[in-house]
């Protein structure tokens, strides 16, 4: 499935997370999703890029604006290289933190996509992708 | 909401026994965390009873504002003083529910009118009878 459109940010400071948080919003306006559902992506935006800075010691956000027939959608890509997470499924667990938060990050961001995909290696890094179809 | 530098405070303004916040820019978690600090220490300083935190204009409440929201409420209940959050947008409601943020501790108001009046009663004090009328 080709991207019409993509762009890729850094992750290293609160102020990135923040950008992302606005950028991904404009991509949600462009492409003309509900209040709903622009909050559901911007949030998740939020949480992923957060884990990225915080677990994952930096990396980027890679955006892409999906056409599959009629359909719409918007695909955020995660990518550090930092520890990674050695038991993905119980850091997708409600409640499982290894920092201060409230280990809703990865689980919360689930729900509040259409799709997820994980990928996680020790030592090498993680890597999220969600994406929120119209 | 940004222009040029990100904001390092939100203001915090103090009205009788009450303090007032209005978040109207975009919150890094930096932000969030010096919020919390500074109205922790304004709340004894000025023997505050109560405190009303307007987030009208947040377009997003993620899991890390959410916890700092329910801190805030958990220290001011410490120190005896009550903590209402107004103003909380529909959109940013639905989402919250949905990525499992719990705000039990933390009581809420439609907005800022509504909001002083819970905390009056809280306090034992008499709401304002002509509040929220016409």
């Amino acid at each position: 499935m080709p991207a019409v459109r993509e762009e890729t940010l850094d992750v290293t400071s609160d102020e990135d997370v923040v950008r992302i948080r606005q950028v991904t919003r404009q991509w949600a306006l462009d492409l003309s999703f509900s209040l709903v559902d622009q909050t559901k992506i911007v949030t998740a935006a939020s949480e992923l890029a957060r884990n990225t800075l915080i677990h994952g010691g930096g990396g980027s956000t890679h955006l892409e604006e999906l056409r599959e027939g009629s359909r719409r959608g918007l695909r955020l890509t995660f990518v550090d290289k930092g520890p990674g997470i050695a038991d993905v499924e119980q850091a997708l667990r409600d409640g499982y933190t290894t920092g201060s938060g409230l280990g809703l990050g990865l689980g919360g961001a689930r729900r509040l996509a259409n799709e997820f995909e994980i990928v996680s290696r020790p030592g090498q890094g993680t890597y999220v992708r969600i994406t929120r179809w119209k | 909401m940004l222009d040029g530098k990100p904001a390092e405070h939100i203001p915090i303004l103090k009205m009788g026994e009450f303090l007032l916040v209005s978040i109207q820019v975009e919150m890094h978690d930096r932000l969030v965390m010096t919020l919390q600090d500074e109205l922790t220490e304004h709340i004894v300083r000025h023997r505050a009873r109560g405190v009303l935190i307007d987030i009208s204009a947040l377009e997003i409440v993620d899991s890390f504002i959410g916890r700092a929201l329910g801190n805030i409420a958990n220290m001011a209940r410490v120190l005896d003083a009550a903590t209402v959050v107004v103003g909380m947008r529909p959109a940013v409601a639905i989402t919250l529910v949905e990525l499992g943020v719990n705000l039990s501790g933390v009581r809420t108001a439609l907005n800022a009118e509504k909001g002083m009046d819970l905390i009056r009663r809280e306090l034992g004090l008499s709401g304002r009878r002509d509040a929220g009328g016409a």
